[in-house]
């Protein structure tokens, strides 16, 4: 198991309808490459976030697939333009099988 | 014997300052998260003689690095406050507390990141913030003691620096504390090393101006500890003095040793009246 992960998301409580927003997104996590080797020469196992995903109201806004050689703690910053409101779902898929999830309710005024 | 020399005369003239073009934003100010507002230039001290205002290190870094720290979603360090966080929460020791225990909140701490290093009337001497928490470590809770530069501790400092941000850095130098802040005093301007450089030399007298690749700052501390571009983690205040003394090569002090400690008050008397920072970006 991956240790101290934990996702943070940023999205704003508000938007008027049919504007553009600026989403950030980080997840804590060490990215283990697996091309590194520990003191005693073992190579340290590749153990990394490989795919991040946010959805609102069940449609996909971005499906990205990383790759080893993105660095620890992944940033995303994205835009989408909102025209209800909704729910935004934010998924994070580890190598050793755990998902971690985390979702923002956003109100159209 | 001869090669010695030689390499020595190649290493100091390879050295030299170079007037820098000026700061990335000569009135830039520092807000962080649209509400802390940070002193980031502020009147020296009455004891500095040789210089009239103290600038803290985030004037010298470029816009981008300075941009990491103006939002705690984007600035590194947070992360490892949050780890922090968890750690102040959980009981470990054989008392089976944790710091809430008895602290409530971190928030409970806020204003003592700005008075540390501090005399400590039960031990006779001066701490810094990392002896005091290894007192509460080992002596209140009955833990073993924390690795002075380690993971736990930088984080557990990072934490307490964060919730005194924008609270003006103001320690004690007179009273008990006084001898310490002149061994202190002695050691900042003493030239150490092959290159015989004094602190001063780089952060006095040449502050603003280029040094190989690196825009020289007045090596303040309140941004302590500081996020690194260089080796993205958390640096300690005794392990910058450590790669700073290195640089002069010389023999460093140990992180935690009282040489280290007389410094580091001493450094931090000279940024009385910036806010503190911590975590900062640097690079
Ligand atoms: C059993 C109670 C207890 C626990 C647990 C404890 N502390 Fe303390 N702590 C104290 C007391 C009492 C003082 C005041 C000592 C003094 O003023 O000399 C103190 C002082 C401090 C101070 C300095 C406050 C100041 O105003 O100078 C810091 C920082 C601190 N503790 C951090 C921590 C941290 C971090 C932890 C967890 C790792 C922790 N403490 C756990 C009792 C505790
Ligand atoms: C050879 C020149 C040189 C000497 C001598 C030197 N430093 Fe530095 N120091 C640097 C450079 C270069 C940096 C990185 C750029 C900057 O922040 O100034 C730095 C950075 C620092 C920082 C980090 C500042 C910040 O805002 O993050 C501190 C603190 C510091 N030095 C303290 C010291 C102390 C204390 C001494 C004496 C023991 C010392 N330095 C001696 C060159 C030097």
């Amino acid at each position: 198991m991956a240790e101290n992960v934990r996702p943070r998301v940023r999205v704003p409580a508000t938007v008027a309808a049919g504007e553009t927003i600026t989403i950030k997104t980080l997840i804590s996590h060490n990215m283990e490459s697996g091309q590194r080797k520990d003191g005693d020469g073992n190579v340290i196992p590749r153990s990394i976030i490989n795919r991040f995903t946010c959805d609102f109201n069940g449609q996909n806004v971005i499906d990205v697939t990383l790759e080893p050689a993105i660095s620890r703690n992944p940033f995303f910053e994205f835009q989408a333009t909102i025209s209800e409101s909704g729910t935004f779902q934010f998924t994070w898929y580890d190598d050793d099988g755990s998902v971690y999830e985390e979702q923002k309710e956003i109100a159209v005024e | 014997m001869k090669a010695l020399a030689l390499k020595g005369v190649a290493a100091v003239s390879a050295l030299s300052f170079v007037a820098a073009s000026a700061l990335a934003d000569e009135n830039a100010n520092l807000v962080v998260n649209g509400e802390i507002d940070m002193t980031i230039r502020a009147p020296a001290p009455d004891h500095m003689e040789n210089m009239s205002e103290v600038m803290s290190g985030w004037l010298f870094r470029s816009s981008e690095t300075q941009a990491l720290q103006l939002d705690d979603f984007e600035n590194p360090g947070m992360i490892w406050v949050d780890d922090a966080r968890e750690v102040f929460a959980s009981e470990s020791g054989s008392g089976g507390e944790s710091c809430a225990s008895c602290h409530d909140s971190p928030e409970a701490l806020a204003g003592v990141r700005a008075v540390y290093p501090k005399w400590d009337e039960e031990h006779g001497e001066v701490q810094s913030l990392e002896m005091q928490i290894n007192e509460c470590v080992t002596e209140r809770m009955g833990g073993e003691p924390w690795k002075y530069t380690g993971g736990t501790m930088v984080n557990m400092t990072a934490l307490l620096a964060s919730v005194s941000r924008g609270m003006a850095v103001n320690v004690a130098i007179d009273g008990p504390a006084q001898s310490t802040w002149e061994m202190g005093r002695d050691l900042y301007y003493t030239r150490t090393g092959q290159l015989e450089l004094s602190c001063a030399n780089c952060h006095e007298d040449n502050y603003g101006n280029m040094i190989r690749a690196d825009h020289l700052s007045q090596g303040q501390i309140n941004g302590f500890p500081v996020y690194r571009l260089k080796n993205a983690k958390l640096n300690a205040v005794h392990s910058r003095f450590k790669g700073c003394v290195r640089d002069t090569r010389a023999q460093t002090y140990s992180p935690g040793s009282p040489e280290f400690i007389a410094l580091e008050l001493y450094v931090a008397s000279r940024g009385n009246g910036l806010s503190v920072e911590g975590p900062s970006v640097r690079n």
